[in-house]
């Protein structure tokens, strides 16, 4: 029986109900949600975008689907919030039914939103942050890492400034997780003396008492690692105090992206970059991939675009694997963990930990034929590497 | 007025109670549980409002760096939970705990000890000045917080398991709810009773005119500072309730725009009126929800509302019954 | 020694922008009574039109001009339409709706410019570095940015106690009413004052856009320090202004330079960063804090 109270109630709620899901929601269908909670503002706002739109680019090339899977994917910005990125990953589980997640750039803010997420089952492929803990004893069976963890990047870094030659260093890293995660993993691999090592703020962008420092330690070379709008702001000031071309640096691919590169101009030729992945590779996923997100973006992809991709070729490796659907963690697991797909980075396993094994390549700025200074791959620095964690953790 | 009318202003405040009592069942039959979480953020924002309202609405005193108590309560129970869980006292001597029965009192006496200690600096100056030196002692919290690498430091403070209290669930929905809508129950009616007594007629008068005050020959420091220590204690016990309804702490619930939202709770829900804050709070929480849903740049919206009822003034809100 | 010079001018310059910010706001307030918070936005936008100017026209000359008069224009139409109605409110609803400017205006930012920094290309002459002394060069930039505050101080100077508007000026800040009684256009003159501050305001935030980046929210942080500064000062003085400037600038650039390294000697890697970082934050309003012990209207306070 269809009472008014009844009505009334199913009416108001109806409203309410519109007016209160976000947009995403109300698009109805039977496609698997993927929540994407990415930065999106801020100095790191363009690591995000790099992130979301490159995952979106893999979805769409294979029309709208990822593994024969329908997908939809719901993005939200963090604003570089670890409170917001918690609330966020709160709401798109409880209130979107979301159990797939995806997007997260910054080490902090990983580790406020994603371990709850994993108490709960959900599923969490990173494309990018990596801190040490989760790669080591806190690892987890529901938690993936196409990206790097945050130690062997600068190890690759160590290895590269050893290969240079360089005999004392000053380091310099902001003062988080992964900060002190790239100061650690460069010492492993770097023999040489390390004369002074300075954690900046995280939301400092005067480095004016830094460039002081540095001019007055006087080192072989500097290694520093401060990605996104940071490392913009680093760099202009390592030239407006004169250090440029004075005092060699050498840095992780992080701190010089294709972003960077384009945004300080000639003065970046010279600078020395360890890296995973760089727009010059030469295999095919690669190339195609360079290909259609320039002609998509009508941008060079960075390094944050290319882990994106291969995050959003991951998961569809394991979606096809399982025939198409969410099956549940375990699931998942057993399909995703051969990593049947091709990376765009070349050779790509995933190790006991659920990170990544592949090689570190020498990457160097330098002007190319157009005049326009780009990234140039130069050596190999180490093969099949995977990280010091690994052994660690008991999966 | 009638007598039935007058019958009926006698049963609202009951009626009131029974709704924001019922809220949780009310979601549950229209079928809505997500909204659940969003009515308990509005009473645990409300609470820190109605905090904020002793200060502003009933002393007059515009203090710009409430959310230092909110986040204090808030890392009282995120450091209580932190040392808990890695058995290590505290400072060597203070055990750790994941009681609620334990964390609240703490958050709130912590809290409350901070404002009286803020309150006696900030009390020796009037107006802007003071306005301006609450929001900096407040962002001195937040500096504090952001640098204290063993708490996490700008990262914030994971609370993987939310306190415990007896037999009760503090995951559930529905129990966080009624202990943080008894929790503002409570310390409302504390507060209307403060501010019905000799204390209240102080604090009103000192507020409406300090010279009459001096006159009558009271001294209304002490009366000022008490009330200081009241709306840190509220603001403590808020800041405790959100750390348990969202198991995370940050110094971003220190940061100024914080004491802004605040602030805005107070003066929208109409100063000086004891449930006004929880109405700011529904307000502004409510119109952050529906607007955020519709565009990233909600604030564009909002600012200009602000304007709009901050130029309104205190008169005209006064004349429509909307302030105290 | 060198590290001591260079730190020295880090001081002086983070004291030169704190001054060109704390001398609008604290006139603005001396004059009318009124708590701006929106100063910050007036920093951003002046930022904004200078790196937009600078990026379109390459002219670092009429960036200079475009940030100095957006901030300023800016300034006189939001006196006109919001801050004039506020004179007489209290100061709940002077803040209230000067947080909402500022909600409005980082948004407005945003949505204009994107979420992405900005950043400004500085021409040649001015990206370089100058020996101040025997081997210790320092960037021009931050040079220039110290000799425009100090000429800008002289001419505000002169401004204020050498021409009429500045007599009034004076007169206000110390008796508003009696301004008004003899009859001086009182609406005018605030109108003036505002949307001078407001360049001021503007002139420290594009001089901020070619070292910092130019981003939402870049005024939020300095402003509080400028609060800072001015209560330290006395409410409404510009010479407290300078000389809480010159006390919060340098106590700043001092505490950051010298209690890492004592910490360090106490305690290991990242921790003592982190813990210095934080008290050299704090220190400043450690200091507000003592100055007010001392003396709660600040060291200059400009009305009797």
């Amino acid at each position: 029986m269809i009472t008014r109270r009844t009505l009334l109630a199913a009416s108001a709620s109806a409203g309410l109900g519109t007016c209160l899901m976000p947009r995403s929601a109300r698009a109805q269908g039977a496609k698997l949600k993927i929540g994407l909670i990415t930065t999106l503002s801020g100095p790191g706002g363009y690591l995000g975008q790099d992130i979301r739109d490159a995952f979106q680019l893999a979805v769409d090339l294979e029309g709208g689907s990822l593994g024969g899977a329908p997908v939809q994917l719901v993005v939200e910005n963090d604003a570089f919030k670890p409170a917001q990125a918690k609330e966020i990953a709160d709401r798109f589980y409880k209130t979107e039914g979301i159990r797939l997640f995806t997007g997260i750039v910054f080490s902090n803010l990983l580790a406020a939103a994603v371990p709850d997420l994993l108490d709960n089952d959900a599923v969490y492929v990173s494309p990018n942050a990596a801190p040490s803990t989760f790669s080591g004893k806190d690892c987890n069976r529901n938690y993936y890492v196409v990206s790097w963890n945050n130690d062997s990047l600068h190890e690759a870094g160590g290895a590269n400034a050893q290969r240079l030659g360089y005999k004392r260093m000053m380091l310099l890293a902001p003062n988080y997780q992964a900060g002190k995660d790239a100061l650690t993993g460069f010492k492993r691999m770097f023999k040489g003396e390390v004369v002074k090592e300075i954690y900046t703020r995280l939301d400092q962008t005067d480095y004016a008492a830094e460039m002081a420092q540095i001019r007055d330690a006087k080192p072989d070379a500097v290694y520093q690692f401060h990605p996104g709008g940071l490392g913009i702001a680093f760099m202009r000031q390592y030239q407006q105090a004169g250090l440029l071309g004075q005092i060699a640096m050498t840095v992780a691919e992080p701190s010089m992206d294709s972003t960077i590169v384009t945004a300080l101009g000639d003065s970046a030729i010279g600078v020395t970059v360890a890296s995973h992945w760089n727009t010059d590779f030469d295999n095919a996923a690669n190339k195609r991939f360079v290909a259609e997100f320039m002609k998509k973006y009508s941008r060079i992809p960075t390094s944050y675009a290319s882990q994106g991709y291969d995050a959003a070729l991951a998961i569809a490796a394991s979606l096809k694997g399982t025939g198409g659907t969410f099956a549940g963690p375990e699931a998942f697991r057993t399909a995703m963990l051969p990593a049947k797909f091709d990376s765009v980075r070349g050779y790509f396993a995933f190790g006991p930990n659920q990170h990544p094994i592949q090689n570190w390549y020498a990457l160097a700025v330098e002007k190319g034929a157009d005049g326009k200074p780009g990234l140039r791959t130069k050596d190999q620095i180490l093969t099949h590497y995977g990280d010091a964690y690994s052994a660690q953790c008991k999966l | 007025m009638g007598e039935a009318g007058l019958r009926v202003r006698r049963l609202l405040p009951w009626l009131g109670l029974a709704v924001l009592f019922a809220v949780p069942v009310i979601v549950q039959r229209l079928g809505m549980p997500s909204l659940l979480g969003l009515a308990t953020r509005i009473v645990i924002m409300g609470l820190a409002a109605s905090s904020l309202n002793l200060l502003l609405g009933y002393g007059g005193l515009v203090s710009f760096g409430h959310a230092a108590y909110f986040g204090l309560g808030a890392y009282a129970v995120g450091i209580l939970n932190a040392q808990f869980v890695s058995g290590d006292p505290l400072l060597g001597v203070i055990p750790g705990t994941d009681e609620l029965a334990v964390t609240l009192p703490v958050a709130m006496l912590v809290s409350g000890a901070f404002a009286l200690v803020l309150g006696a600096l900030c009390l020796r100056t009037v107006g802007v000045p003071f306005i301006m030196i609450t929001l900096a002692f407040a962002q001195m919290l937040y500096f504090l917080f952001v640098s204290l690498k063993a708490y996490g430091g700008d990262d914030g403070l994971l609370i993987r398991r939310p306190n415990v209290l007896a037999s009760l669930n503090l995951r559930d929905g529905a129990t966080m709810y009624w202990i943080a809508a008894s929790c503002l129950v409570a310390y409302l009616l504390v507060c209307g009773r403060a501010m019905r007594a000799r204390f209240g007629r102080v604090i009103a008068g000192q507020r409406q005119s300090p010279r009459r005050m001096a006159a009558l020959g009271i001294a209304t420091y002490p009366y000022k500072l008490v009330l200081f220590g009241m709306a840190g204690m509220g603001a403590g016990l808020a800041g405790a309730l959100m750390a348990n309804f969202s198991r995370f702490v940050s110094p971003d619930m220190m940061h100024w725009t914080q004491s802004g939202d605040l602030l805005i709770m107070v003066v929208i829900g109409g100063a000086g009126r004891l449930w006004g804050p929880l109405l700011g709070a529904a307000v502004l929480i409510g119109l952050e929800t529906l607007l955020s849903g519709w565009t990233q740049y909600w604030q564009i919206v909002l600012g200009p509302i602000l304007v709009l009822v901050a130029l309104s003034g205190p008169g005209m809100r006064r004349r429509i019954g909307w302030t105290a | 020694m060198s590290l001591v010079i260079e730190q020295t001018l880090n001081g002086v310059q983070l004291s030169a922008m704190l001054f060109l910010l704390a001398a609008g706001l604290t006139l603005v307030f001396g004059i009318m009574g009124v708590i701006n918070l929106a100063h910050g936005s007036l920093y951003m936008i002046g930022a904004y039109a200078s790196a937009w100017t600078a990026a379109a026209t390459g002219s670092f000359l009429l960036a200079v001009l475009a940030g100095v008069a957006a901030a300023g224009c800016v300034g006189m139409v939001l006196e006109f339409l919001v801050l004039r109605r506020l004179y007489a409110s209290d100061h709940v609803d002077q803040v209230l709706a000067t947080f909402g400017l500022v909600l409005f205006f980082n948004q407005a930012m945003a949505l204009l410019f994107g979420r992405q920094p900005l950043f400004v290309t500085l021409p040649g002459w001015l990206s370089g570095t100058v020996m101040v002394a025997p081997g210790v060069p320092y960037p021009v930039f931050r040079l220039l940015i110290i000799v425009t505050v100090v000429v800008v101080a002289a001419l505000m100077w002169v401004f204020i106690s050498h021409t009429r508007i500045g007599m009034l000026v004076r007169a206000g800040a110390t008796s508003r009413d009696m301004v008004r009684a003899m009859g001086v256009p009182i609406r005018g003159l605030y109108t003036l004052v505002f949307g001078l501050g407001a360049a001021l305001a503007g002139l420290a935030g594009l001089l901020a856009g070619p070292i910092y980046a130019v981003q939402v929210g870049m005024g939020e942080q300095i402003l509080i320090s400028t609060f800072v500064v001015i209560v330290i000062g006395g409410v409404g003085s510009i010479r407290g202004a300078l000389i809480g400037a010159l006390l919060v600038g340098g106590m700043d650039t001092l505490l950051r330079a010298v209690v890492p390294g004592l910490l360090q000697m106490m305690m290991q890697g990242p921790d003592a960063d982190a813990l210095a970082g934080g008290i050299a934050s704090m220190g400043i309003y450690l200091v507000m804090a003592s100055v007010l012990l001392v003396r709660p209207r600040g060291l200059f306070p400009a009305h009797g």
